[in-house]
């Protein structure tokens, strides 16, 4: 049960206390990523992120870094495409500590600028092995084929030439507006009393004021009018097809219909960041008819709970003498179908079966109970987490075939082809 | 040290761990945990890559990701109909000493579950067809493999420090060995190899040890009892490098070098195990990646990762240490990471450190174990290693007693800075 509080600053604190294991797991989630970057400035919300770990005056660097540690916890942190988020989970007589270096860390950070410029290099040679990957160089180009003005066009980790020159005041400014209590949400889930815990958190924030959050205007992309191809070439004897469809937000009622789609079409998967278990797609109509007929060597597929519309994306691993279009073919072929009304009332039983096995999974740790509730506030309510299973059950193949007719359209998709140099890849226009 | 988060109530341990053993020898472990309404199981076979014959490397992988491909009774369709429409997963893998099978659903389909496990373990169909599919997704996964940098470097570490001992080879073998297998190999493979009186079970969950071992008996009672009909051959640890070895290979079109340095380290049942562990945790571990890490990514802005990690094996182990770097920084990362080496065998870890380190292990125990997973692979170890099932209950104790002059000499004994192997992967000259 998600109890909501709000402090007089505008910070958000959702509880949820769970007294079987004796751990807590603390969440502060800011309602900043990708989203709200400009053009020139990609990676800076996640730049800023990095920063969070060089210190405030109160937890120097080192001590920043031991604090946790020592009291057995685990931390971390991650930036995304709508929000950044840090975590602690530690041994449930330890929370204090979380909460006081959160809350000092959200406005006094230091932003030293040698460290600053250390983490350059850092952040540099983390978007450098992201570039090892073919995966994130046909993603990287996707993207920008995807949104011609919103941001969701960049990656997370930004531009090189980006990464290059933001500057430290650039970085801190980011940080002052952005990292305020009324644009924050925390969230804790674990063995703790929700009364002592909230006392904690007060005077742990009692100092952090309430300043506003500037945020720019995100002008609402507009539809895809027709289908591109992007064609990505690299080292490797794998080719790896990506078929993306702009898809609705994660509040849109079309969502979890959408969800359910897809877990028919490539198998079901978690909506989790930070594990908990996993269902296998072999009968999954897409792996059916295509790896099990040797037209491909795997799919996989996935929705993402964003603001605003972002994309459904399919992907296929193949070899290179397999045809590309004979892959786009039976997608097609496997929509048309669907569209058709073949979906059968035990399809959809199975796919909310599974979605509810892999929330059981997924609840099982209470690192994940507190991951949830905090996420479904940065793209909806708090409530999202709690009505997610009954919205699920109440999906119908009539909803499912309505939302394949609205999305799975061919004008709404780009493919994206990463294929070996040099090779010439069956695959038309 | 402040342990006063340490608690034993709901630690495994040998009053609520349950063991049974079969009349073919199977060994059923359990531990019941009502908190969740999920189950988790792993099953356990104590032959793996070890025996691949030497030209069909690879074939113990091979056979262990067969099974899943539809057994004698239960056709593929129907076996993953089965499965997925319960939401639930089972695994089929294998590692150099063990083939294995792990799976995880909520309560209600534990018996599914045991009766998939079995019949794929007991009498899988390994159909021509799931042969060669199967065939060209192992290939297509070894080419993917071939243009990892990390995988690249850690099989070139392999290779270098364990020469033809069989942690020498990647259990998924060579595009060549995957290749000349054939269905007649595997339905040998598997006759040889695949005995109940080596299989072990663990599961955790909201199950009792009773109807564990109902089930089991249920399911896996027909199979009985095999002799064994081949011997393994031979393994000897090779001996420790003399000098450094330093190998490198060339992977074009990458951005980063993918860097691996290290040698030996103990046996996970040596007594120089926990002090390693603790030592390791200070040297490239605790907080953003311990010593190493602050060395090479907080001070010098040379890696985003940057740290090491004791792996330990029945008969040996490794103590390494990783990083990604531009290929302009990698000789510069060696050098600090040697350089690092050198001043923590050279002087004692920090009284500060040690006793933070250990309150860091001993603090997140109960975060470790407190997934059904966690708590069913805590007792796999426990059983695998022979520590006895008190050794988390011990474990506070176990590492309270290591001192920074025991780190000190294990870790003299085990890292030596001149005779490294260090290997690495990515752009830059070839040299192997």
């Amino acid at each position: 049960m998600v109890n909501i509080h709000t402090l007089e600053n505008g910070l958000t604190i959702l509880t949820n206390e769970i007294h079987h294991a004796p751990v807590v797991s603390h969440w502060v989630w800011y309602r900043v990523g990708s989203r709200n970057e400009l053009p020139g400035k990609t990676g800076i919300s996640h730049w800023v992120e990095h920063m969070q770990f060089k210190g405030t005056e109160k937890y120097p660097v080192d001590i920043l870094d031991a604090e946790i540690s020592k009291a057995g916890g685990l931390w971390n942190a991650m930036t995304y495409l709508d929000w950044t988020s840090y975590y602690e989970t530690l041994p449930a007589d330890q929370i204090d500590i979380a909460i006081k270096l959160e809350a000092d860390r959200m406005k006094n950070s230091t932003f030293n600028p040698h460290e600053t410029e250390l983490e350059r290099t850092v952040v540099i040679s983390e978007r450098e092995g992201n570039e090892n990957e073919p995966l994130f160089r046909l993603s990287e180009s996707m993207r920008h084929a995807a949104f011609s003005h919103h941001p969701y066009a960049h990656e997370v980790i930004g531009e090189m030439a980006d990464l290059k020159k933001i500057t430290r005041d650039e970085l801190y400014n980011h940080y002052q507006n952005y990292y305020n209590p009324s644009n924050a949400v925390l969230a804790v889930a674990g063995d703790f009393s929700t009364e002592l815990l909230l006392e904690q958190i007060e005077i742990a924030y009692a100092d952090v004021p309430a300043n506003p959050v500037m945020k720019h205007a995100i002008k609402p992309e507009p539809e895809l009018l027709q289908s591109e191809r992007v064609i990505v070439e690299g080292p490797g004897e794998t080719v790896f097809l990506e078929i993306a469809y702009r898809a609705p937000s994660a509040s849109n009622e079309d969502f979890i219909p959408l969800m359910v789609l897809d877990s028919l079409l490539t198998g079901p998967s978690s909506l989790s960041m930070v594990g908990g278990g996993s269902v296998s797609n072999k009968i999954s109509r897409l792996y059916q008819k295509l790896v099990e007929k040797d037209v491909a060597m795997s799919v996989s597929g996935g929705l993402q709970t964003t603001i605003d519309p972002y994309l459904y994306t399919i992907l296929f691993i193949a070899s290179p003498d397999q045809d590309i279009d004979q892959i786009i073919h039976a997608v097609d072929h496997e929509f048309a179908s669907i569209m058709d009304n073949c979906i059968g009332e035990s399809d959809v039983e199975r796919a909310k079966k599974q979605a509810r096995a892999l929330f059981a999974y997924g609840s099982e740790s209470i690192t994940n109970q507190a991951f949830w509730i905090g996420y479904s506030a940065m793209f909806a309510e708090p409530s999202w987490f709690e009505d997610y299973l009954k919205n699920i059950e109440q999906v119908t193949m009539e909803r499912i075939c309505e939302v394949a007719e609205k999305y799975l359209i061919n004008n709404n998709r780009i493919i994206g082809i990463y294929q070996p140099e040099g090779r010439n890849i069956n695959h038309g226009q | 040290m402040d342990n006063k988060h340490f608690s034993c109530s709901n630690i495994p341990g040998p009053d609520n761990i349950k063991q049974s053993t079969l009349a073919n020898g199977i060994q059923i472990l359990s531990y019941q945990n009502m908190n969740a309404e999920t189950i988790y199981m792993i099953g356990i076979l104590s032959n793996g890559g070890d025996c691949d014959p030497p030209q069909k490397k690879g074939l113990a992988h091979f056979t262990a990701n067969l099974l899943s491909r539809g057994t004698r009774g239960i056709p593929f369709q129907q076996f993953h109909t089965l499965i997925e429409s319960a939401g639930a997963n089972l695994a089929f893998g294998c590692s150099s000493r063990h083939t294995w099978f792990r799976g995880k659903s909520l309560a209600e389909d534990l018996g599914l579950l045991i009766k998939l496990a079995s019949d794929a373990f007991r009498a899988p169909a390994f159909k021509d067809e799931y042969v060669e599919r199967l065939r060209r997704q192992l290939l297509a996964s070894l080419a993917l493999r071939d243009q990892d940098t990390g995988e690249n470097a850690s099989l070139l570490f392999d290779q270098s420090l364990f020469k033809d001992h069989p942690y020498a080879y990647p259990v998924d073998g060579y595009v060549e060995s995957v290749a000349s297998i054939i269905r007649e190999n595997i339905l040998d493979f598997h006759h040889t190899t695949y005995r109940p009186q080596e299989l072990s079970i663990v599961i955790s969950g909201a199950v009792t040890h009773q109807k564990i071992t109902r089930l089991a008996e249920k399911y896996f009672s027909a199979w009985e009892i095999k002799e064994k009909n081949t011997a393994k051959p031979m393994e000897t640890i090779p001996q420790a490098p003399a000098s450094m070895i330093r190998k490198h290979r060339f992977l074009p079109g990458k951005s980063q070098v993918d860097l691996i340095a290290g040698g030996f380290g103990p046996k996970r049942n040596s007594s120089d195990f926990v002090p390693a562990y603790i030592g390791n945790n200070i040297l490239g571990q605790f907080g953003l990646m311990g010593r190493i890490g602050k060395r090479v990514r907080s001070q010098a802005g040379l890696a985003y990762f940057a740290s090491s990690s004791v792996s330990a094996w029945a008969d040996t182990g490794t103590w390494d240490i990783s990083a990604g770097v531009n290929p302009e920084n990698t000789q510069k990362a060696i050098d600090l990471i040697r350089d690092e080496i050198n001043r923590f065998i050279s002087e004692d870890v920090l009284e500060e450190e040690l006793e933070n380190s250990k309150s860091h292990l001993i603090g997140r125990m109960p975060i470790a174990l407190e997934t059904n997973a966690g708590i069913a692979n805590a007792i796999l170890k426990m059983h695998r290693f022979n520590l006895g099932f008190d050794y988390y209950r011990k474990y506070q104790t176990m590492l309270g007693d290591v001192t920074p002059q025991e780190i000190r000499r294990v870790a003299k004994k085990y890292l030596r800075p001149d005779q490294l192997v260090i290997t690495s992967a990515g752009p830059g000259e070839e040299q192997l």
